[in-house]
């Protein structure tokens, strides 16, 4: 299953936020989309999903239209995983999670069994098993993120979108959603991933777009992209780049008078 | 250390899993009802309501003694009444709380009430017949809820929630106004009664015929909601999310706001208005039974339905003449309201 956009320009009527877009993404392939805050990634998102109208060219799913699939159709084939928030109604998180089953439930079915073994599974892979019973209100950001990463998981789809996902992690989950991201690659699925920080991307991307003023301004391989000529342009920040001794890279940004 | 972290999410723990509740709430029902039935100027005992029922039930002979027509024709249909409206408004509200993600939503506040109110004065106004003026109600309400709906559209950026509960008073406000003129060109004798019976809300004379023209809209508009109970959770976390997820978040929204406001409708034509119900007996039922639909429904209409049966008996009761549901509601459910505002956002529940 391949996710496709080609020359797509995106944003609100009237209001356009990119333009000139072209990226695929198949099973095994890490896209990590990184820009500065501003630079359009959500919209970009929320037009890969449908959930915009392209202002321009278009998305493909598996070779098809988003506008010619049924909402239930895209949503079994990409997951998105939104930036945690605060729902209005204190679910339980368990309930969250069964929320990813929905588009394999019929209109007026609810969840069974077999759904919430799904949705048990994807806690107990994200270490939250023992939040199930918690109110989703009431746990933390990053525990809530969590839960949103088991609700994609539980959807089962061949395809993820992640909105900044470690975003309101702290430094150890950030590390288990880094893995949990390369053991769903290894599995075959398809992800698409925003980010700040390119020590991530160098973590676990197989490609790396940069989203820089209304277009992409370079794609390809992670150590051809995230070069120190194009964070200094694109966040106007001087980073050294530094291959570790076990074949690791990471990104420092060098900071005044240091 | 395991201890402490076990009782912390024990703390935590959610109310969802309380479906139990609900037989409990049933029962509960029943013995009111029952008491309803006993409780007025003729007083029965509970074994012998319970008794003419069955035998009535059993093709016995029950016409005829007073204690009979007690029964049948005046506390029956109005206790069976109070259970429907009592259930269909705090059904409905907790419907419109889940589709507008607002806890301080319901038919009252969203304008759905006056503006079905309107519809059923203008019904009367006009001379139409029953069925109609459940139309107008239905229209009344729709046309409301749509107001309400697009001024909160039209003002966004701001906070959501005030704008919403203000376009709704806006409504509100306006319907009363033109309410309030078809009382000034209505028939002083013939009409004006009727309307200001019905603004009031009152259950004093309900008749079979009554029961049954409302009923069957109640359980028409009620049995869609309880069939798409899991896509409106999900509709609870956001358009964008619903809709990601795979519901078709705009086709849902438009058939829970059209049943909620046709049930609403249905019995604000045979109640009048009666205020309160649906906005602070699902917070309640929320409360007890968690927001998860499946339950929430089900416990909303059990409490609704008992709470009405409650405040009708008392209305019949605690002074010689009747006094208008409207405003046992109102007296019991503002400082309810004050009490929910108090607790503040972060603990809807």
């Amino acid at each position: 299953m391949k996710l496709e956009a080609r020359a797509l320009a995106f944003g609100y009527p009237g209001k356009p936020v990119g333009r000139g877009v072209d990226l695929s993404l198949g099973p095994g392939d890490v896209l990590c989309l990184l820009g500065p805050n501003g630079a359009g990634k959500t919209t970009l998102f929320k037009t890969m999903l449908g959930l915009l109208p392209p202002q321009g060219g278009e998305v493909r799913i598996g070779g098809t239209p988003l506008g010619r699939l049924k909402r239930r159709e895209i949503a079994r084939r990409v997951a998105y995983i939104p930036q945690a928030h605060t729902p209005p109604f204190p679910f339980a998180v368990r309930d969250v999670v069964l929320m990813g089953r929905t588009a394999h439930l019929r209109p007026f079915e609810s969840p069974g069994r077999a759904d919430r073994e799904a949705a048990g599974r994807a806690l107990d892979l994200l270490g939250i098993g023992a939040l199930a019973d918690a109110d989703y209100t009431r746990i933390s950001g990053g525990q809530r993120q969590l839960a949103l990463i088991a609700r994609a998981l539980a959807q089962e789809t061949p395809l993820l979108i992640m909105d900044e996902p470690t975003a309101s992690l702290d430094f150890g989950n950030q590390a288990l959603v880094l893995r949990e991201v390369r053991r769903l690659v290894g599995k075959g699925f398809g992800l698409v991933i925003s980010t700040h920080n390119p020590d991530h991307a160098f973590a676990c991307a197989t490609r790396v777009a940069l989203l820089h003023d209304g277009g992409v301004m370079a794609a390809g391989a992670p150590a051809d992209v995230l070069t120190p000529d194009h964070m200094l342009r694109m966040y106007g920040v001087t980073v050294t780049i530094e291959r570790l001794a076990d074949g690791r890279t990471v990104c420092a940004p060098a900071l005044g008078g240091i | 250390m395991g201890k402490r972290e076990s009782a912390s999410l024990t703390a935590h723990r959610s109310t969802g899993a309380r479906w139990w509740v609900l037989p409990l709430l049933f029962a509960v029902l029943l013995v009111l009802s029952v008491l309803a039935l006993a409780v007025g100027p003729y007083p029965l005992s509970p074994g012998d309501a319970i008794a003419m029922i069955f035998r009535s039930v059993s093709g016995g002979e029950t016409a005829g003694s007073r204690e009979g027509t007690v029964l049948f024709a005046i506390r029956l249909p109005r206790v069976i009444a109070a259970l429907t409206v009592g259930g269909a408004l705090a059904a409905a509200g907790a419907a419109y709380q889940g589709m507008f993600r607002n806890p301080l939503v319901s038919p009252d506040i969203l304008g759905v009430s006056s503006g079905a109110g309107l519809g059923a004065v203008l019904g009367i106004f006009l001379s139409l017949p029953v069925l109609a003026i459940q139309g107008m109600a239905f229209l009344g309400g729709i046309a409301a809820v749509s107001l309400v709906t697009a001024i909160a559209a039209a003002v966004r950026n701001r906070d959501a929630l005030l704008i919403l509960v203000l376009a709704g008073v806006v409504v509100g406000a306006l319907a009363g106004a033109a309410t309030s003129l078809l009382k000034v060109l209505a028939d002083p004798y013939d009409q004006l009664p009727a309307i200001t019976f019905w603004l009031l809300g009152s259950l004093a004379a309900m008749q079979a015929e009554d029961i049954l023209a409302a009923a069957p809209l109640v359980i028409a508009a009620m049995l869609p909601l309880a069939l798409l109970r899991w896509r409106i959770n999900v509709l609870a976390m956001g358009d964008e999310e619903a809709k990601s997820l795979g519901v078709d978040a705009g086709r849902l929204r438009i058939a829970v706001v059209g049943c909620a406001t046709l049930m609403t409708a249905a019995v604000v034509s045979i109640s009048g208005v009666v205020g309160w119900v649906g906005l602070v007996i699902p917070h309640v039922a929320r409360m007890i039974v968690g927001p998860n639909f499946a339950t929430l429904l089900p416990a909303s209409i059990l409490l609704g339905a008992g709470y009405m049966v409650i405040v009708d008996t008392l209305a019949r009761t605690i002074a010689t003449v009747e006094v208008p549901l409207g405003i046992l509601t109102a007296i019991i459910g503002a400082p309810v309201f004050i009490w929910l505002l108090a607790r503040g956002r972060r603990s809807w529940a």
